[in-house]
């Protein structure tokens, strides 16, 4: 492959610009970051399964999709049969496919990887039979069951509430779902780094889920301003709540007005809005605060945009990030500069721009972080936030018990209030996953149904 | 290091690799071919008579492959030679004149008639070649006229033409048996009646590879119709193996010398074949699948394990598995193993306990202490061998016999290390009865 021209001197231009690199160069940037198996590599992977017995995969995996089925139906060359047992645990099955930590999650107990530090490929593989079914989907996967007569409102087209409306429409419930954005998705839409979902995958999969019928979306109405849970508990048999964080935590220190200071899920989401991302703008010098998936992804992107120097800044050290250690290296390779055991101390500003951040040394002493008195100044004309998001629980005109800032639910997702659920991000105790979320949604569904039909 | 020569019923070889009567034998170029690769000696494809057969020209093999397209089984419906009988007399004679020293056998199917075998005996003969095969064994198309298969199922049929071939030739006489039979023991004891100076082993098997679930068209086909081919390849070599050490052990034919074919791949293949008695080795599908220079790794694995073992020639270990191969009935029945699983290799993939619960005695357990964990319960296990059989990991599982004054927690009973088998057991009403 060429690789493309960058514009001469762009990459240089001080302050936040846009067009850093020629439009081939971010088109090629952004592609698919793990392209998908062929036939022939699917077949040989999925080969590579030892059809464990009562697999460790399947109990890694939120949603318990059946893994080693559905790869030995990939080696009996059955796709439709593959996707059927990923899609019937997991109706995004292949949005997680492309998005899990599987690292973390099915291909880290791996019995292969125990052997051979090797694991079965089992995201790449749950890729090939998804978009094999979604290329040619022979027959539909889900049927309704007859209609109960029971409508539910869910809020938040996100993982969770898709999860959600998808298992209530096809127990016969008919769903209506709000959704603030102008576009489904939830996190999916807005929240991934665009190399992890490009060519519209998120839209095409929704729109398929929806295919199943009894699901009505209302875009552009956000809870507490055009609607509210009062009135949906009122008006609907039950209420699912998968709204997500709508907050995005604070440095803890002062934050000025600065041109260039903002939240890496902003940046995030304009650059997944974007239609043409060479007019996306970005930081020559971009400093990225925190260490889950969201850093990275705000780190990777800018540099994927031509910023000339990213840094991540953790305040502990790399074992203790949230990003998992695939997606650290991934930062890395990318060119991504991760700096441990520092937090911020100052932002600093000049004209209303940002011009960098100074740091302090922190160190851990006794399980406890301390700063250690030295401090560092990173030069930068765009620092990204991304030390973590919170549930905003204002839209609320109910009061729901919360845990630790979060909806508290039982393990079926059932909150305080017995015709409301909740799951994904807003409910307490989970690990902020997509996959999970899809769980969420699943048994609170099955939750919902069982409560209506008792 | 090891002498890998071969000297099998005067017919001298470098190396026991003979290439068998197949494609890869079929004219000049590719033997000459073989040769420059290393092989020891070929089987040339097999002779008939004139006009010369005409194979179709549509596929004549399909596989049975492994997911990474590994050749596991070869089916063909090819025939014998399909040029004449003369340029395949002149090329013969060149070749071995300009290969002195490589094995050079001539594979032959003709009518079964007397007159046949005494017009081609003696032209074959004049080519110099070392020896005749009778290819008795072709379960396709020929056998159907007559010969190749059709002639190797009747061992009245084997007696008589080897007689002939005897009669009317000073060469040293091969029979190729078929493996499409009920009983080997039966074709070999008519070859050594004949005359025949060994036996070859196995040719191939009837087969069909498949079906195209689109056409719904058996494979291979011919313009959407096919026949039966013959199968082989490494899928076949345990069915040969059998056959072979049937032979070896028979009394009957105990010593006649057998050339072994089927599925050899690798060194080790072949040592297995040696092992079990045979002088020479055949290799067709290996090299159909990978060329003639695969001759060259399995000659140094061979040399490399005679090496490490102390064998100095092909003789010293030449028939060491036979006195091994018994009936059933005398195994011993006092005989006690129990599984083991090494903990420390276990990847926990649960196969060994799903297949012994599922299909077995039910004598691996699931877990400990509500955590994975897959260990032998001796008092259930009979030592049956699957869970190492299917457990992907090398060594994880093994066998351990029990020793004597040991005690057998299925049965409860002490091992006393006797022998006792099956014809002399307190079960077996037909036992022998000691007076």
């Amino acid at each position: 492959m060429n690789r493309p021209i960058e514009k001469p001197g762009a990459l240089d231009l001080p302050g936040i610009a846009a067009g850093r690199l020629a439009p081939e160069s971010c088109a090629l940037n952004f592609t698919d970051a793990h392209p998908p198996l062929n036939p022939l590599q699917a077949l040989l992977e999925a080969e590579r399964c030892y059809y464990c017995y009562n697999a460790p995969c399947i109990e890694a995996c939120p949603t318990g999709i059946d893994i080693p089925h559905f790869i030995q139906r990939i080696a009996q060359d059955n796709v439709l049969g593959a996707a059927e047992t990923i899609l019937d645990a997991n109706v995004l099955g292949g949005m997680c496919a492309r998005v899990c930590p599987t690292e973390n999650l099915c291909e880290g107990s791996c019995v292969r990887q125990t052997n051979e530090s090797k694991p079965v490929e089992i995201g790449l593989l749950q890729r090939f039979a998804t978009d094999a079914y979604f290329a040619a989907p022979s027959k539909p996967i889900f049927t309704r069951a007859a209609p109960s007569g029971r409508r539910i409102a869910v809020v938040g087209a996100g993982p969770a509430g898709l999860s959600a409306a998808h298992r209530l429409a096809a127990l016969g419930h008919d769903v209506v779902v709000f959704e603030a954005h102008s576009k489904p998705g939830g996190l999916n839409e807005y929240g991934l780094a665009r190399y992890k979902t490009p060519d519209g995958f998120a839209q095409r999969e929704i729109e398929w889920l929806l295919s199943i019928g009894g699901i009505e979306i209302q875009c552009g109405k956000q809870l507490g301003r055009d609607i509210t849970l009062s009135g949906l508990v009122e008006q609907y048999d039950a209420v699912f709540l998968g709204m997500g964080l709508a907050g995005v935590n604070s440095l803890g220190i002062a934050e000025q007005q600065l041109v260039g200071l903002q939240a890496a899920v902003d940046f995030i989401a304009e650059l997944r809005q974007a239609k043409d991302l060479s007019a996306v703008p970005v930081g020559r010098r971009v400093v990225v605060i925190g260490g889950g998936m969201t850093a990275v992804d705000a780190a990777v992107q800018a540099k994927k945009l031509g910023a000339r120097e990213v840094t991540m800044v953790y305040r502990r050290g790399a074992e203790a990030m949230s990003a998992s250690a695939y997606e650290q290296q991934w930062a890395q390779i990318n060119g991504v500069t991760i700096r441990h055991w520092a937090a911020p101390r100052e932002i600093l500003g000049s004209d209303g721009f940002v011009t960098g951040a100074v740091f302090a040394v922190t160190r851990d002493e006794n399980g406890k972080l301390v700063e250690t008195g030295e401090t560092f100044t990173l030069e930068a004309d765009m620092v990204l936030k991304a030390i973590g998001q919170s549930f905003v629980a204002e839209p609320l005109d109910l009061s729901l018990a919360l845990e630790k800032g979060r909806i508290a639910t039982d393990p079926s997702g059932q909150t305080s209030h017995q015709k409301i659920w909740a799951g994904g991000d807003c409910r307490a105790g989970g690990l902020d996953l997509t996959v999970e979320a899809v769980e969420h949604g699943k048994q609170a569904a099955i939750a919902i149904d069982a409560a209506l039909r008792a | 290091m090891a002498d890998l020569s071969s000297n099998f019923l005067g017919i001298k070889s470098p190396n026991p690799f003979w290439l068998a009567s197949a494609p890869p034998t079929d004219k000049e170029y590719n033997v000459v071919r073989a040769f420059e690769a290393g092989w020891g000696g070929v089987v040339w494809k097999t002779l008939g008579e004139d006009p010369h057969v005409v194979n179709v020209s549509g596929p004549r093999y399909a596989t049975l492959m492994g997911p990474d397209r590994r050749v596991q089984g070869l089916n063909n419906i090819e025939l014998i030679t399909d040029r004449s009988l003369a340029i395949n007399l002149e090329e013969i004679a060149r070749v071995k004149r300009n290969w002195p020293d490589r094995a050079v056998v001539v594979s032959l199917m003709v009518p079964c008639q007397e007159e046949s075998w005494k017009r081609i005996l003696p032209m074959v003969e004049d080519t110099g070649a070392d020896g005749i095969e009778l290819n008795f064994g072709c379960p396709h198309g020929m056998s159907e006229r007559g010969m190749g298969a059709a002639v190797g199922q009747v061992p009245e049929y084997i007696e008589m033409v080897t007689r002939w071939c005897k009669q009317y030739s000073k060469m040293p006489v091969i029979v190729k048996l078929t493996p499409n039979i009920t009983d080997i023991r039966f074709p070999a004891r008519a070859a050594k009646a004949g005359g025949a100076d060994a036996v070859s082993l196995i040719n191939t098997i009837n087969s069909i590879m498949g079906v195209d679930l689109d056409t719904m068209i058996m494979s291979p086909s011919t313009g959407g119709k096919g026949s039966h081919g013959g199968y082989c390849g490494p899928a076949v070599k345990p069915i040969a193996l059998n056959m072979v050490a049937e032979i070896a052990r028979d009394p009957q034919t105990a010593g006649l010398p057998i050339s072994g074919i089927g599925g050899i791949s690798t060194w080790r293949d072949a040592a297995e074949y040696i092992a079990l008695g045979c002088g020479t080795v055949q290799v067709c599908t290996a090299a159909m699948v990978y060329g003639f220079r695969i001759v060259e790794d399995m000659i140094s694995g061979l040399s490399n394990f005679m090496d490490q073992k102390g064998y100095a020639s092909i003789a010293d270990f030449q028939g060491s598995a036979v006195p091994t191969v018994s009936d059933w009935r005398y195994l011993n029945l006092k005989h006690i193993d129990k599984a083991v699983i090494n903990q420390d290799l276990c990847i926990q993939c649960g196969r060994c306990h799903v297949a012994c619960e599922d299909t077995s005695h039910q004598a691996i357990t699931a877990f400990k202490d509500g955590q994975r964990h897959y260990e032998v319960k001796e008092e259930e296990c009979v030592g049956c061998n699957l869970c190492v059989s299917i457990c992907p990991v090398p060594s994880c599982i093994t066998m351990k016999s029990l020793k004597p004054g040991e005690v057998d927690t299925r049965t409860g009973e002490t091992v006393t290390g006797e022998y006792q088998n099956w014809t002399t057991h307190p079960n077996n009403p037909m036992r022998e009865v000691t007076a």
